[in-house]
């Protein structure tokens, strides 16, 4: 899967993306004062050329702290123009669909927004009209919390393996994406000593830390809000998907059946999952308001939107499910909830959501590199 | 449009490390500030924009400072590097001030890394900055905005207009309108003049059509002019900058760090003529780049070429651009645009034929060398004989000038009296020439502008408010 003209970030072909980032990352090789920020620059020495998989590395690499575009002498208006941030945020779009599979549900990346949210719309409309087929006389219909009162709107066979498939479909499409990725770039043994480092590297968010005092957000100021955003939506889906792991070994193991206690493991999980994944992205969704658009790819703005609305829409449907559950909105309230999840599944790997695959095995193949000897030292 | 029709109490001029330390010193102790940069902000700052270290005398090792590096070790760098040319006076108050300033750095934003790799040889005595010298602007221009420094871009001070060994206004222009500002103290910081192409003219000729400017434009000089011509006393050779060996396709200006190249030592160097002129293998690349900048801007044209072959091509990080790549010399010559390829040819020949086998080792001086032509290669000399070919051009590519106003210990100007002008004190790469009459020291620069900025701001401010 070579680079091509037909993959395009806004106006710029993949093949314009990787020529500015290889240009760029010739200049900063020639300077380095970026050194400290993250990961990109020490990865960047290790290299005299740039091939088009050593820019897809880096550009997976990049965090977009954008700390290395207000310290470049060489930024617009410079002659030179060095805008690394943005030109990683192309080359990463790109990547994404570079090595999507499979190959043909690629395109998907393509007005990615549009994409996102016909998904979305799909998922409702498919589960409303399921349970309106399963139980249409008692969609309004109150309900005690009692076990199985979930079932009654959507048989639990049927919401299982729509789950369980559409999930395993996404686990198994991103981690064949991954591999594209890993083997483009060149295969290398891993120590168990570099997973632990990227792994370390992916929960702290250490290369949205600019050195220290976090991004630049907007301006040459810097600040944490953007990594602890991140931090509330990152490990609020992680809390979410613990909850429907207990809800899961709940229902097998132990044989209880939803719905559980408000103080129950599934909840207390989900609604702090919930709230987190709320601040998150209405947190990073509110920030592009007010970020500085300079150092940013135009073109993006769709895929990063869609993802960021579907998720704060998993979390706000599933509250809701939470607060009308004993209410004649349930029915309604959870077959909503679920489209949600479902769509999320759906388009989980042609979403902006491969970002995280893809950036972890850039940490991943960078704490293999580090022991490497960057070139140009005495 | 800012009122400026009030009396400041502190007027700086310039933008840069010094003139921002200068700035925040004299508003941290109460002073009314202004502060006027002749750039837009995209390209504030000047020279310090492309800097990246402070050299740093310290007595053990710091967070990001290795072992020690103690008064009279740096006292010795500099006096060797300026021939002897600097005031060891206003020297050591500035290698000593250096041990301490960093916690008020720090304090205001700036952020200090470990060396970069590939500058091992300074981990020891240059602390370097988190981002590099853009950064450190940054981070002043914050703390400057914070504490209610006003700050106008697009501002250049015309001239400071003097009597009686006091400054009484400054014409400035306003994003190009006419205006007269008054200040009870002023700190001149306003850099070199190595941006002023018809000054440095005057002593290179035509010269310095072919002359890269390496930082920023906006060191016009007009302010060191207009005091050098009001009785104000002078330091350094004004025929003097500090230049190195450039790639000629860099930009006229603010082309910074990136484009100089580090290929000479595993190369030839020929000259528009097609003669070799200066020994390329003298010593290591980072002790002797900085003299090549002056030695092509000897030759015919101030133009030189860096030619190696195949075996040489991994030796140092390429440059930004292109390098110039044929099958064989004469074809190179061509491409390189050198008018006597045959010239080329010969030359490389005659080096070939004078190449003495040894042992080649780019880690040391080695013993590769040529015998009997001039100049030789004394060291990593081996023949270009493996093609394909390659070459760069070569231009100088300035730094710094040298010339300034003469200070005291106080940062106060120097009249040609000998005595002390009233109001007006510099910081600077526009007083450096006091302390680096001549040569280079890296990282020293940094450390004069922000020293003499902090004391021009303590000393402004102490007159200001007395």
């Amino acid at each position: 899967m070579p680079a091509t003209e037909t993959i395009t970030i806004g106006a710029v072909t993949q093949i314009e993306a990787l020529a500015d980032a290889r240009h760029f990352m010739e200049i900063c090789n020639g300077c380095r004062y970026c050194e400290g920020f993250c990961a990109v620059f020490p990865a960047m020495e290790l290299r005299r050329e740039f091939a088009d998989a050593d820019l897809n590395y880096l550009a997976n690499l990049c965090h977009n702290c954008q700390g290395c575009f207000y310290a470049c002498q060489y930024a617009p208006p410079h002659p030179f123009g060095v805008n690394v941030p943005q030109a990683m945020a192309q080359v990463r779009a790109a990547s994404y669909e570079q090595y999507a599979w499979p190959r043909p549900l690629a395109r998907l990346f393509q007005g990615n927004g549009v994409v996102v949210s016909l998904a979305t719309a799909g998922g409702l409309a498919l589960v409303l009209l399921l349970s309106m087929l399963f139980r249409s006389t008692q969609m309004l219909t109150a309900w005690p919390v009692e076990p199985g009162a979930f079932y009654v709107v959507i048989p639990f066979p049927v919401m299982m393996w729509m789950g369980l498939l559409t999930f395993g479909y996404a686990l198994v499409a991103m981690f064949m994406g991954a591999r594209n990725f890993w083997r483009d770039a060149g295969t290398t043994g891993v120590a168990t000593r570099a997973i632990g480092e990227a792994v370390w590297d992916i929960l702290t968010l250490k290369n949205l830390g600019g050195g220290g005092d976090g991004c630049n957000d907007r301006d040459e100021s810097f600040s944490m809000t953007r990594r602890y955003l991140h931090h509330f939506m990152f490990y609020g889906f992680m809390l979410c998907l613990a909850a429907t792991t207990a809800g899961t070994v709940f229902h097998h193991f132990l044989g209880w059946v939803a719905p559980y206690s408000l103080l129950s493991l599934p909840v207390v999980l989900g609604t702090l999952g919930g709230v987190g994944l709320l601040i998150g992205t209405g947190g990073l969704f509110a920030m592009k308001f007010t970020d500085d658009p300079a150092p940013k790819a135009r073109g993006l703005l769709g895929m990063d939107v869609a993802m960021l609305v579907l998720l704060a829409l998993s979390a706000l449907t599933g509250l809701v499910l939470l607060a009308l559950r004993s209410t004649g909105g349930m029915g309604i309230a959870l077959a909503v909830h679920l489209g949600v999840i479902l769509a999320l599944f759906v388009v989980l790997p042609y979403s902006k959501m491969v970002h995280g695959v893809y950036r972890g095995a850039a940490l991943l193949r960078y704490a293999v590199e580090r022991t490497g000897k960057p070139l140009g030292t005495e | 449009m800012k009122d400026l029709s009030q009396t400041w109490d502190v007027l700086v001029v310039g933008g840069g490390n010094a003139a921002l330390c200068a700035a925040i010193t004299a508003r941290e102790a109460g002073c009314s500030v202004l502060l006027l940069e002749h750039a837009p902000k995209a390209f504030r700052g000047g020279n310090s924009r492309h800097t990246r270290n402070f050299r740093s005398m310290h007595e053990q090792p710091t967070d990001v400072l290795t072992e020690s590096y103690l008064e009279e070790e740096y006292w010795d760098d500099l006096k060797r590097v300026t021939g002897g040319n600097t005031d060891e006076q206003l020297a050591r108050m500035t290698i000593r001030a250096s041990a301490g300033v960093t916690g008020w750095m720090r304090q205001s934003g700036v952020r200090f890394q470990p060396s970069l790799t590939g500058t091992l040889s300074l981990s020891r005595t240059n602390a370097f900055f988190l981002g590099g010298g853009k950064a450190l602007v940054n981070a002043y221009y914050l703390t400057a905005e914070r504490l209610g420094v006003t700050i106008l871009y697009d501002t250049e001070v015309l001239a400071l207009k003097m009597e009686d060994g006091f400054v009484r206004s400054a014409d400035i222009a306003y994003r190009g309108y006419p205006e007269t500002v008054r200040a009870k103290m002023v700190v001149a910081a306003s850099g070199g003049f190595q941006g002023n192409l018809d000054w440095m003219r005057e002593y290179w000729g035509d010269a310095v059509d072919n002359f890269v400017i390496r930082g920023t434009p906006y060191a016009k000089g007009k302010i060191l002019k207009s005091l050098l011509g009001q009785g104000v006393a002078q330091v350094g050779d004004p025929t003097q900058f500090h230049a190195v060996a450039l790639d000629a396709r860099a930009p006229q200006f603010d082309g910074g760090i990136a484009t100089r190249l580090d290929s000479v030592p595993f190369s030839i160097v020929v000259n528009r003529d097609g003669d070799r002129f200066y020994d390329e293998g003298e010593d290591f690349w980072p002790k002797r780049y900085a003299i090549w900048g002056r030695l092509i801007a000897q030759q015919p044209d101030q133009i030189a070429y860096s030619i190696f072959d195949q075996k040489c091509v991994e030796m140092f990080m390429p440059s930004i651009y292109p390098a110039k790549k044929a099958n064989t010399i004469r074809e190179l010559a061509v491409q390189l645009g050198i008018a006597d390829p045959a010239k080329v040819e010969a030359t490389v020949a005659q080096y070939n034929a004078a190449v003495r086998a040894g042992s080649f080792n780019p880690g040391k001086l080695d013993d590769c060398v040529t015998e009997g032509i001039m100049p030789p290669k004394t060291h990593w000399a081996r023949p270009i004989d493996v093609g394909p070919f390659y070459g760069y051009p070569l231009r100088p590519g300035i730094t710094f000038t040298y010339l300034g106003v003469r200070v005291n210990e106080r940062a106060q100007v120097m009249m040609d009296d000998g005595r002390p002008a009233g109001n007006l004190f510099a910081s600077g790469e526009i007083m450096a020439g006091n302390i680096l009459g001549r040569g280079y020291l890296a990282g020293f620069g940094m450390t004069i502008g922000t020293i003499f900025g902090r004391i021009a701001g303590q000393e402004a401010a102490k007159n200001a408010r007395n």
